[in-house]
């Protein structure tokens, strides 16, 4: 996904005279935070339940090498198959790989935000398999090809002449003279329309709210029963889940479900929430013969043991951003790119890099709101004040931005020289990370690595192992 | 290999090495016990108010609710509901043991095939393995004795459900499905139901009837003598 997080403040001060934005800005920003009170009112032990969230994850945190190795032995018990996925690019591949392999040539896909992450659907797109997005929200922003505004209502931001008018621009085959006249009609077409998708689709792509090492299950939650649909009538079901999504038992699992309906959409309970495990065993009448578990980590491990773990426990509920006067004013694409709100501004910058991220932690009144509605208690303004402290030692100022800029469109001019440095540039990284697998210092970018380790490069460069990939796909 | 790049970076980050067989043991202890968590004590009540509960949830989320004295009244109760909701009586049913035995040639007007759902099938009839009452929420197991499809497929679903088996928390249900279930594997798919289908991303409004049923309705059999007064 393209990132515009660097221009932050324009793209604030747009959102900011966005007419549309601010009037589901205006609906949303109060709705969500009514529904999320009255559903905690409703249980007594909710601050309780806080607590154990918390420490739920903490423990599997703690011991996270321990419990992905124990998941992964049970889905592959199961009859699944775990694809262990360092980069977006491995994860990329992966799926690409399976859908390949099954023939496939469209593929469903239930919301997923590691999807967006990855950004996958570019990517099938342009190798030959067509995504189709089935959640609601998601299939109208495919239409509009826009990024979600929101990490569960994607498409908040959009009123109801925008659904109109992309329906009739895309559905060309329907009636040109036929009456939206409520809400109803716009979700009887998207069914009627997405229902002939899933039962021809090949592949069926989901995230996973949550994994369970005890019994190798993916676990997801939805209202619309797409992402059953999608994780049950094609013949292969690829789930894409990072690294932090695993928690040890279906008693853990549980616990953390009674906080993540609650301070999402303040319901009780989602309508639907699946626990899948493995292919379709022999005597099933339904249900994908392929089971595959893509598990990424682009840049969490690297988060493991830093200030920035406690991060690695969100369960997307959403509740941050819900809650936050900044995100309610400039909403969701002004953070420029998948994770916006207050779990977006300390998430970025660890993911893509705070040279790409650095002004959102700064996108923030410091209320703490986010704080005291988070369901496992991450402590997101002490993050966010991290992130500005780092930024700040790091005197990320323009000028060493500007320089460092030239230097790599230098390279990026000419190929043949940017192949050949990043190749040599490997080659030592590699060995100088061997020791310790993770580099400290990193020649040009002294001002990233005081902050963090850089994963150590396999002494190889992206070209090389793509071509050598290429190579054995020609050989066989 | 990226498995061992993974495990290798989040071990550098807690400091240490694969695990020391002592805590990996005390870890795979904890996995076998799967110890509870807090239960909200809306799971803790009497059982007359536990089914109670079920029911309010249930229809609170949207669910309509049939309740009958026995099993030999379900036909009936299922012939009713479609014949009150104009809906056309041709049903695709789970091939569950007890759907089968009832008495369905007492219901002429039902027309009924066994087996999952296809695109075309309009009503399904499902077997209810067990009713969480602490969010009104049925848990359907998939297997060959109730399909999967038959949760998504059909504009309306109906599950058939017995008051003995509504348990207070869904750390119960997982207990009966782990002494039930077979060989300590869960089936390939395990459903928490509550309520039919449902979306909010048209401008935050509630429009029931997204991708899967627009009806969900609970034929539910009061079997448990604790449950009466
Ligand atoms: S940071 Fe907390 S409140 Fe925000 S999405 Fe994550 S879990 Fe929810």
């Amino acid at each position: 996904m393209h990132v515009t997080s660097p221009q932050f403040k324009q793209n604030a001060d747009r959102a900011m005279a966005d007419v549309g934005l601010q009037t589901a800005l205006a609906r949303t920003q109060a709705g969500f935070p009514a529904r999320r009170a009255a559903a905690v009112a409703a249980l007594p032990e909710f601050e309780a339940l806080r607590e154990a969230g918390k420490q739920i994850k903490d423990h599997s945190l703690a011991h996270l090498d321990f419990y992905l190795d124990t998941f992964a032995a049970n889905v592959e018990r199961a009859g699944g198959r775990i694809h262990w996925c360092a980069t977006a690019e491995a994860a990329r591949d992966a799926a690409l790989a399976i859908c390949q392999e099954a023939g496939a040539r469209t593929a469903t896909k239930g919301k997923s935000m590691i999807s967006e992450e990855i950004g996958l659907n570019d990517f099938l797109a342009a190798n030959g398999v067509t995504p189709v997005e089935t959640d609601l929200g998601e299939y109208i922003l495919q239409l509009r090809h826009e990024p979600p505004s929101h990490i569960i209502a994607p498409a908040f931001h959009l009123n109801r002449a925008d659904w109109e008018a992309s329906f009739r621009a895309a559905h060309r085959d329907l009636p040109a003279d036929r009456v939206f006249s409520e809400r109803r009609d716009i979700l009887a077409e998207a069914r009627a329309r997405l229902r002939a998708q899933f039962l021809a689709a090949d592949v069926g792509i989901t995230g996973a709210n949550f994994l369970v090492a005890e019994t190798g299950s993916s676990v997801l939650v939805t209202n619309e029963g797409n992402g059953d649909l999608t994780q049950t009538l094609p013949r292969v079901h690829i789930v894409l889940a990072s690294i932090e999504k695993v928690v040890p038992t279906l008693e853990d699992a549980t616990t953390l479900l009674r906080l993540l309906a609650r301070s999402a959409t303040g319901q009780d309970a989602s309508v639907y929430t699946t626990f899948s495990t493995g292919a379709r065993r022999p005597a099933d009448p339904d249900g994908p013969a392929a089971y595959h578990v893509v598990l990424l980590d682009n840049g969490r491990s690297a988060m493991v043991g830093t200030e920035f773990q406690d991060m690695l426990r969100c369960i997307r509920c959403a509740a941050c951003m819900n809650h936050c006067p900044v995100y309610g004013t400039v909403g969701g694409h002004s953070y420029g790119w998948v994770y916006p709100g207050p779990m977006g501004s300390v998430l970025t910058p660890s993911l893509i890099g705070v040279d790409q991220a650095g002004q959102l932690p700064n996108a923030s009144t410091f209320c703490g709101k986010c704080e005291s509605v988070c369901p496992v208690k991450i402590p997101l303004p002490n993050l966010m004040r991290h992130w500005r402290e780092r930024e700040f030692e790091r005197h990320l100022t323009p000028a060493t931005l500007r320089r460092n800029l030239a230097l790599w469109a230098w390279f990026a001019r000419r190929p043949a020289a940017y192949r050949l440095a990043t190749r040599a540039g490997a080659a030592v990284l590699g060995i100088l990370g061997r020791r310790r697998g993770r580099l400290a210092y990193l020649p040009l970018a002294g001002g990233w690595t005081e902050g963090r380790d850089l994963p150590a490069p396999e002494g190889d460069t992206f070209f090389a192992r793509h071509a050598r990939a290429e190579r054995q796909r020609v050989g066989g | 290999m990226s498995r061992d790049a993974i495990l290798g970076g989040i071990r550098r980050g807690l400091r240490r090495g694969p695990l020391p067989e002592d805590q990996a043991m005390a870890l795979r202890a904890r996995l076998a016990a799967h110890p509870r968590h807090l239960l909200p004590a809306r799971t803790r009540l009497p059982r007359p108010a536990l089914i109670e509960q079920f029911a309010g949830y249930l229809q609170r989320e949207f669910a309509t609710l049939a309740r009958v004295t026995a099993a030999g009244d379900v036909p009936g109760a299922v012939a009713d509901y479609l014949a009150a909701e104009n809906l056309a009586p041709v049903l695709v049913m789970a091939p569950h043991p007890a759907l089968r035995a009832l008495a369905w040639s007492q219901q002429p007007r039902l027309t009924i095939r066994e087996g999952r759902a296809e695109a075309t099938d309009v009503i399904g009839l499902q077997h209810g393995y067990a009713g969480v009452a602490e969010t009104g929420t049925l848990m359907l197991p998939g297997g060959p004795e109730r399909p999967t499809t038959l949760n998504l497929l059909c504009e309306t679903e109906i599950v058939v459900l017995r008051a003995s088996r509504i348990v207070g928390a869904y750390e119960e249900a997982w207990d009966l499905l782990r002494a039930e279930g077979g060989g300590g594997m869960l089936p390939r798919n395990v459903m928490f139901v509550t309520g039919p289908s449902r979306s909010a991303d048209i401008e935050s409004v509630l429009e029931l009837g997204a991708h899967g049923p627009r009806r969900l309705h609970v034929v539910l059999i009061e079997d448990d003598p604790a449950a009466r007064d």
